[in-house]
């Protein structure tokens, strides 16, 4: 029991990382992105292949797997997944924007998160992969409690990185243009805002989580091409329950869906593990369809 | 007479390519001058202040400003033209709070300077001083212009276009926006407006242009058009237009 709420709020925290970048990307851009998960995929694979090309200069951290050439992979790899993410908003989305039905845009993404899937499948093969073969011993926190040092390492990234970007969206100038672009992209532009510059922000910001979300999930679970494809129900599961738009209400959606995730095993097979953020999905659906929190980005209040 | 201000010359412009809605509109508005477009719903006053804003498509015809041709301009370079802009509906972000409604106006500023100018407008508009943590959807509809219009004022424009200012106002915020909006152009600001209210755009400014069907059909000095038959039978008939 007190195993299963720890391994809730690890596997949480690394969807409420994808589910920030997807709420803020939806809230900003106005649309479904179904390749967003696969972001989280090619950011995690990205991170392997910047530790193939470095190696494992320096050995790893006391308690922890890695060390300096991983922190070093999770920075090039959110730089990496950021310029995938812009080279698909130049290439694909920024073209079908300009149809009036926003279905095409939705469908595009889907279109999009099978090609990144199929791209990785090639480069990489399918088998599981890990960033280190070093066993990690995980170490008796309480009776019936055991936590791995990396699995610590993912909650305080998480959390720093929510407090950051709460911090971001209230407090700095882009943050305050990507709340107004969310509300009213005209009224941002009257205002004087140049859109376009704070949309491909908000993509790099969105990216660069998803990649950290990647990274954080090879390092606790293992790599496997179908990451993403496991983490889309679940992200916008934990998007719709907090809001869409909403940043707070989507690390509370994460947390919510990790946690139904691993109680749900105490139950029914684990094999239905995957019908609980769909079936949560479904019932915020029918009982509140606006999420629980209303969404506004950046809004807590 | 001097070079004008604001210099609309046979401006087509439409939401869609092949659907002009403004169909070759000529106006023009002088320097410190109050300039009012009015005429029935759909003629194309909306949309003509948005394709000087630049929002919608212009597709023939020229816009100047100061002889300077702004045509096409991009809506966010506006104030940089020394141009604002308030919009009918949905002219303050209601998610944010009244201080970031005036941040994001002043995003163009230096900080210190959109400090220093917040300050002043707080001054001028004390209403949103009392308010200015609190989100501005708790305003009511005349205090939300007047944040509208104080965050427009923020980039100290030459040109302020306002489309339909008054609407939805009690008489009493009726009079003070207006009051307001006067002395503005006493301090040396040009006003482009869109007045539901024919009487009381003719009373107010210097010059009107009445539209139909996407085209300016009469102009001329405010006082003259008042007295104007063709104007009083289409709009002055029971004291304003009906609605
Ligand atoms: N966003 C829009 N998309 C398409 N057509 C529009 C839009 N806004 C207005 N129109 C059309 O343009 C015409 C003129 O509208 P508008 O300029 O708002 O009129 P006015 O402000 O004079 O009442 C109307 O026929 C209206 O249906
Ligand atoms: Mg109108």
């Amino acid at each position: 029991m007190l195993q299963a709420l720890a391994d809730g709020i690890l596997s949480g925290s690394i969807i409420a990382l994808g589910a920030i970048g997807l709420t803020l990307t939806m809230g900003i851009l106005r649309f479904a992105n179904f390749a967003h998960a696969e972001l989280v995929t090619w950011g995690a694979y990205m991170a392997l292949a910047v530790l193939a090309v470095t190696g494992t200069f320096m050995g790893p951290i006391a308690p922890l797997s890695f060390g300096i050439p991983l922190i070093l992979a999770i920075v090039v790899a959110a730089a990496l997944t950021s310029l995938l993410a812009l080279a698909i908003d130049w290439l694909v989305y920024r073209p079908l924007r300009r149809q009036t039905n926003h279905l095409t845009l939705v469908f595009g993404s889907f279109g999009i998160s099978l090609l990144v899937r199929m791209v990785i499948l090639l480069i990489f093969g399918g088998a599981a992969q890990y960033y280190s073969t070093a066993l990690q011993i995980a170490i008796p926190v309480a009776p019936g409690l055991r936590i791995m040092p990396d699995q610590l390492f993912t909650l305080a990234v998480t959390v720093v990185i929510v407090v950051a970007l709460h911090f971001f969206l209230q407090k700095t100038r882009l943050g305050l243009a990507m709340r107004a672009l969310a509300e009213n992209p005209e009224l941002a532009r009257v205002n004087g805002i140049d859109t376009r510059a704070v949309v491909r922000w908000t993509w790099v910001i969105g990216a660069s989580l998803a990649a950290v979300a990647g990274v954080l999930y090879g390092l606790t679970i293992q790599l496997r091409p179908e990451i993403g494809f496991h983490l889309i129900l679940p992200l916008f599961a934990a998007v719709i329950l907090g809001g869409v738009g909403n940043v707070f209400g989507a690390v509370i959606g994460g947390l919510v869906i990790g946690l139904a995730e691993s109680l749900a095993v105490l139950v029914v097979p684990s094999g239905y593990k995957m019908a609980v953020p769909f079936l949560i999905l479904l019932a915020v659906l029918y009982l509140r369809p606006t999420g629980i929190f209303a969404g506004t980005v950046g809004g807590v209040k | 007479m001097s070079t004008p201000l604001l210099e609309v010359e046979d401006v087509v412009a439409g939401y869609r390519p092949d659907l002009p809605i403004v169909q070759g509109i000529t106006l023009k508005v002088a320097e410190a001058e109050m300039v009012t477009i009015i005429g029935p719903n759909g003629a194309g006053k909306s949309t003509l202040i948005k394709a000087v804003a630049g929002i919608v498509q212009v597709s023939s015809g020229r816009v100047r400003l100061a002889g300077a041709e702004i045509t096409r301009l991009p809506t966010h370079r506006l104030a940089q033209a020394a141009i604002a802009y308030v919009p009918q509906t949905a002219n303050v972000f209601t998610t944010l709070t009244i201080d970031e409604n005036l941040l994001v106006g002043a995003s163009t500023l230096a900080k210190g300077e959109a400090r220093r100018r917040m300050d002043r407008s707080y001054e001028n508009f004390p209403v949103l001083k009392e308010y200015r943590q609190k989100k501005a959807k708790v305003l009511s509809g005349g205090q939300r212009q007047m944040l509208a219009v104080a965050r427009a004022l923020l980039t100290e424009p030459r040109l302020l276009m306002l489309d339909e200012p008054s609407a939805g106002l009690s008489p009493l915020m009726v009079s003070e926006v207006f009051q307001r909006l006067k002395a503005l152009v006493e301090g040396g600001v040009a006003i482009l407006m869109v007045e539901q209210n024919a009487k009381a755009a003719l009373a107010i400014s210097h010059r009107t242009y009445v539209f139909a069907e996407g085209r300016n059909r009469i102009d001329g000095p405010s006082a003259a058009l008042a007295q104007d038959p063709q104007v009083a039978s289409i709009y002055l008939g029971a004291g304003g237009r009906k609605r």
